[in-house]
């Protein structure tokens, strides 16, 4: 039997559709100044307005965690009040899962998926300005309510009913309505990819030739359409309990506030993987580049990819391993989520395998791709740990659980963001980010993200539950320096802030194909991209290697 | 102890060399069998992913040391091995049916709360715990004993800062006790990482758990699950004696609550009433209406100049028996007794410049709660 290869092709298009940029046809009625960027459909332009929406939203969210951080310090209430402190730590959580990670790798899928199947833009471009725009309104009604009277949302980016309906604060109505926007963006954002990525390939491109950004983000997008109903569905059940007088989570009324958690977290789980699935992707793409070899296991690693999207539909409940769930249910979600690791594995031992007799040198982008491959490991197996539901049953709702997700989000998905955005920087600006700037800026983040995240495991084994605004004696010096590490994480994201400024100003000049080794489609297009690219469609040869 | 799993404990133990100081990095080995199984399949799994991690790992930094660009070497071009990647399937299943084995025995005997010889209803209160022995008309309310001034910084913090209460739920130790939980109000979670119990209590449904504690001691948790704005400031403490310890303490408890029952028929005089609704005010109401009445709008009203308090006295009481519904506050006709309510009642209505000089008699109470 043939054995199924890895997407490794010649490039070949006509030096017009390069020069598409200068092309005929749009740039007579292009409205000008703020103007252009509202009524932008121009997938480049999109995919700009996403990731630089989706970078203020992470310094947003970051200060609100440098707010929490800084109270948990020292025992005792220094700086803000219970109340407060709540509020941050949801507001938090909400701001990074929805307006920083989801847009950032939705923007990085504007950019790069039709300059990496040879599409000439997204499959529904006025949709895609419309996804974009929901964005800012839904976030600025979301941090609006900080301003309201009774505070934001103050119940954790979960939002346990009751807590959330019959004990919410008065603005918990907007919080609701923000969050509808954002689903409507999410899933208008993932009829947009799956239309893209199913109708627009290059000639000659199979499914199976696809890089596997492409591949992870078409997954991702299915994710997408099937669980953010469900989030609206329950999002609305809380809207009526609050202003309708229904009784969907509240036992009085014959309703069940377990109910609201099963929702939410068949919801949820897909949606943790809505934020990692993407950053398989990026990393699938940088390792091969950096190590001058193609990726080990291309067949297996969409296989993974499906996997565990399909996993993700059937382990919801171990996040409620101590809600009173019968014992046939924890046994079932036990086995379930510990299969997840499989497919995982998988993935982990093909990256290392790909590097295994490579030529392999450390750009930026590869040390973030490297970086992720190490921390996400770890935050999988603190995950392997938290899977046993007799064990969880010490884990959960502890700082070990924080330690856990943010090993997988931060030095998982925004390592691989950071590692995205340094990899096609060249392409998007023309020029290579600064290599010893970008370096510091590894390198403090590594430092700082260890030192923020690590010690909450022996924080959380030792007792410690989340979400308290002040701590027994015995965690303070897990916290201090847990603090100390988010203040200097905080200030190196600066560094990437600079890194990028810069880029986008100037640089050493980069060419069409700006890392050695790199070899998918976007690299036969100049650098920067042209705001029109693969007018004409490119011939997609694939070659045959064999060994 | 399962013996089919014994080895787990023997590999792991022989690793955890300080376990005696364990205690602030790691989680303690406990003071019952299902704690002790629970650390053992902790530390297993723990080995498992250290031994994953050095062989991945190594095999990773070995590439990345040996294959580097800089020294001129020389990419390979596979990309497939169907046996290899075959292997690195089947295997990491053999360990996870290795994992799940031991872990499905323990599970089975952490849902086990048959004939149990004692039962304890825990309910969960923004925010405090409350402990019924049922069958024995003993119960009370746990609330943090910890001072606000030390949560502040204007006192030195004590040792058990944040997770001392003032009357701790007290067991006997080699006797099976099943919990019954559920909650007043929202979602908590009782929690004593040294008992391995940690369960949700859920509005309107009862959860059960169980304990058998082999030592006796002083054991320390918290609240779990985020519950509103005093969830930092829920401790539970559990006070584990010997039996017959308990037994003793069981009966003085009887006899005292028997005393409070008499308590309701007779007169009582504005100062005791004062007395004990102060007592009962600092320790139930002031978590939301603070110390001195004034309240935290809009969520907890000021009781202090309460115009409405203070000229109605009906209303008044309505509200402490019957809670608000839809609001925090919770109906208290049955967590207080009459008398606690009479002299919180009355303290209210006279305290912070509420000079209504109102006197409520527990009889008068008991007579409403009983309408």
């Amino acid at each position: 039997m043939a054995p199924k290869l890895p997407p490794q092709h010649s490039l070949q298009h006509s030096s017009t559709a390069a020069a598409g940029g200068h092309s005929h046809h749009d740039h007579a009625a292009q409205p000008k100044g703020i103007l252009r960027w509202v009524l932008t459909t121009n997938h480049k332009e999109i995919g700009s307005l996403y990731l630089i929406f989706s970078l203020t939203m992470f310094f947003v969210g970051g200060i609100f965690a440098l707010v929490v951080r800084a109270e948990l310090f020292q025992p005792g209430l220094q700086l803000i009040e219970p109340e407060f402190f709540n509020q941050m730590t949801t507001m938090h959580g909400l701001i990074m899962v929805f307006a920083a990670v989801m847009p950032a790798f939705t923007g990085l899928a504007n950019w790069m998926i039709p300059l990496q199947i040879g599409a000439p833009d997204m499959a529904l471009p006025r949709l895609n300005n419309f996804s974009f725009w929901l964005l800012p309104v839904a976030f600025t009604l979301l941090l609006s309510t900080l301003l309201m009277p009774g505070g934001g949302p103050n119940f954790g980016w979960t939002f346990y009913a009751p807590l959330s309906t019959t004990y919410a604060p008065a603005s918990t109505t907007f919080f609701i309505l923000a969050l509808h926007i954002a689903g409507i963006s999410s899933i208008l954002g993932a009829i947009n990819i799956i239309a893209t990525i199913l109708n627009m390939r290059a000639p000659g491109m199979r499914m199976m030739d696809m890089p596997l950004f492409v591949w992870t983000w078409l997954i991702t997008a299915f994710l997408l359409i099937a669980v953010m109903p469900v989030l609206a569905g329950v999002i609305t059940m809380m809207l009526m309990d609050i202003n309708f007088g229904t009784s969907f989570f509240d036992a009085a009324g014959g309703g069940d506030p377990v109910l609201f958690q099963h929702l939410f977290w068949f919801f949820g789980h897909p949606e943790v993987y809505i934020m990692i699935l993407p950053a398989f992707g990026i990393v699938s793409a940088i390792i091969p580049t950096f190590a001058r070899k193609p990726l080990f296991g291309y067949a297996s690693m969409v296989y993974a990819t499906a996997a565990i999207a399909l996993l993700s539909f059937l382990v919801w409940a171990h996040h409620m391993f101590i809600v009173g769930l019968p014992l046939t249910a924890e046994l079932f979600f036990m086995y379930s989520t510990m299969l997840i690791a499989v497919p995982t594995g998988v993935k982990v031992f093909n990256w290392v395998t790909t590097l295994f007799r490579g030529s392999i040198s450390f750009e930026p982008p590869m040390l973030f791709a490297l970086a992720f491959v190490v921390l996400f490991t770890i935050g999988g197996f603190s995950g392997l740990m938290l899977a046993i539901a007799p064990a969880d049953f010490q884990y959960h709702d502890t700082y070990f659980v924080v330690a856990h997700f943010h090993y997988v989000l931060v030095p998982g998905a925004i390592f691989a963001i950071m590692a995205g955005v340094y990899y096609w920087l060249p392409k998007w600006t023309g020029y290579y980010p600064n290599e010893r700037l970008a370096q510091c800026h590894f390198w403090c983040s590594i430092v700082g993200v260890n030192l923020t995240f690590f010690p909450m495991h022996f924080a959380g084994l030792a007792g410690m539950p989340r979400r308290i605004p002040d701590y027994a004696l015995q965690f303070a010096d897990f916290n201090m320096l847990s603090s100390i590490g988010a203040f200097f994480f905080g200030a190196s994201q600066l560094m990437f802030v600079l890194v990028v400024v810069m880029c986008v100003r100037g640089g050493k000049k980069a060419p069409a194909k700006a890392w050695e080794g790199a070899e998918d489609l976007e690299w036969s297009v100049p650098s920067p991209a042209p705001l029109h690219t693969f007018e004409t469609p490119p011939v997609f040869n694939r070659t045959h290697h064999h060994d | 102890m399962h013996l089919s799993w014994q080895w787990l404990l023997t590999i792991t133990s022989a690793f955890s060399i300080t376990q005696a100081h364990a205690n602030s990095w790691n989680m303690p080995v406990g003071v019952t069998d299902i704690s002790q199984d629970i650390f053992g399949l902790h530390m297993a799994i723990f080995w498992v992913c250290v031994v994953i991690g050095v062989i991945v790992f190594g095999v990773m930094f070995y590439s990345l040391f040996k294959y580097r660009h800089s020294k001129g070497e020389k990419a390979a071009n596979f990309h497939e091995h169907t046996s290899v990647e075959i292997l690195w399937t089947a295997i990491p299943i053999l360990i996870l049916v290795g994992m799940a084995v031991p872990a499905t025995a323990t599970l089975k005997s952490m849902y086990d709360s048959s004939e149990a010889d004692l039962d304890v209803m825990i309910t969960g209160q923004q925010w405090r715990w409350r402990y019924e022995y049922l069958g024995e008309d003993v119960a009370f309310t746990s609330n943090m004993s910890t001072s606000r001034a030390q949560i502040r910084g204007e006192e030195a913090r004590d040792e058990h800062y944040l997770l001392d209460v003032d009357e701790p739920l007290v067991l006997p130790i080699n006797r099976k006790v099943r919990f019954l939980m559920t909650s007043d109000d929202v979602i908590h979670s009782w929690w004593v990482p040294e008992l391995a119990v940690k369960q949700d209590t859920i509005p309107g449904f009862i959860n059960e758990n169980w304990v058998k504690i082999n030592e006796p001691g002083i054991y320390r948790g918290q609240c779990a699950e985020l519950c509103g704005v005093n969830h930092g400031f829920m401790p539970v403490v559990v006070h584990a004696m010997e039996e017959e310890e308990f037994e003793a303490w069981l009966a003085e408890r009887k006899e005292a609550a028997e005393q409070e029952a008499m308590g309701v028929d007779r007169e009582w005089e504005m100062e005791d009433l004062m007395a004990r609704g102060e007592t009962v005010y600092q320790t139930i109401c002031s978590s939301c209406h603070q110390s001195e009445g004034q309240g935290a709008p809009p969520a907890f009203p000021a009781l202090a100049n309460n115009n409405q308090l203070i000229s109605d006295l009906d209303w008044h009481m309505n509200r402490v028996i019957n809670g608000v519904s839809g609001a925090a506050m919770p109906a208290f006709r049955s967590t207080l007794n009459p008398v606690e309510i009479a002299a919180v009642v009355t303290y209210t209505r006279n305290a912070w410049g509420n000079e209504t000089g109102d006197v409520v008699q527990p009889a008068t109470v008991a007579e409403r709660i009983a309408q």
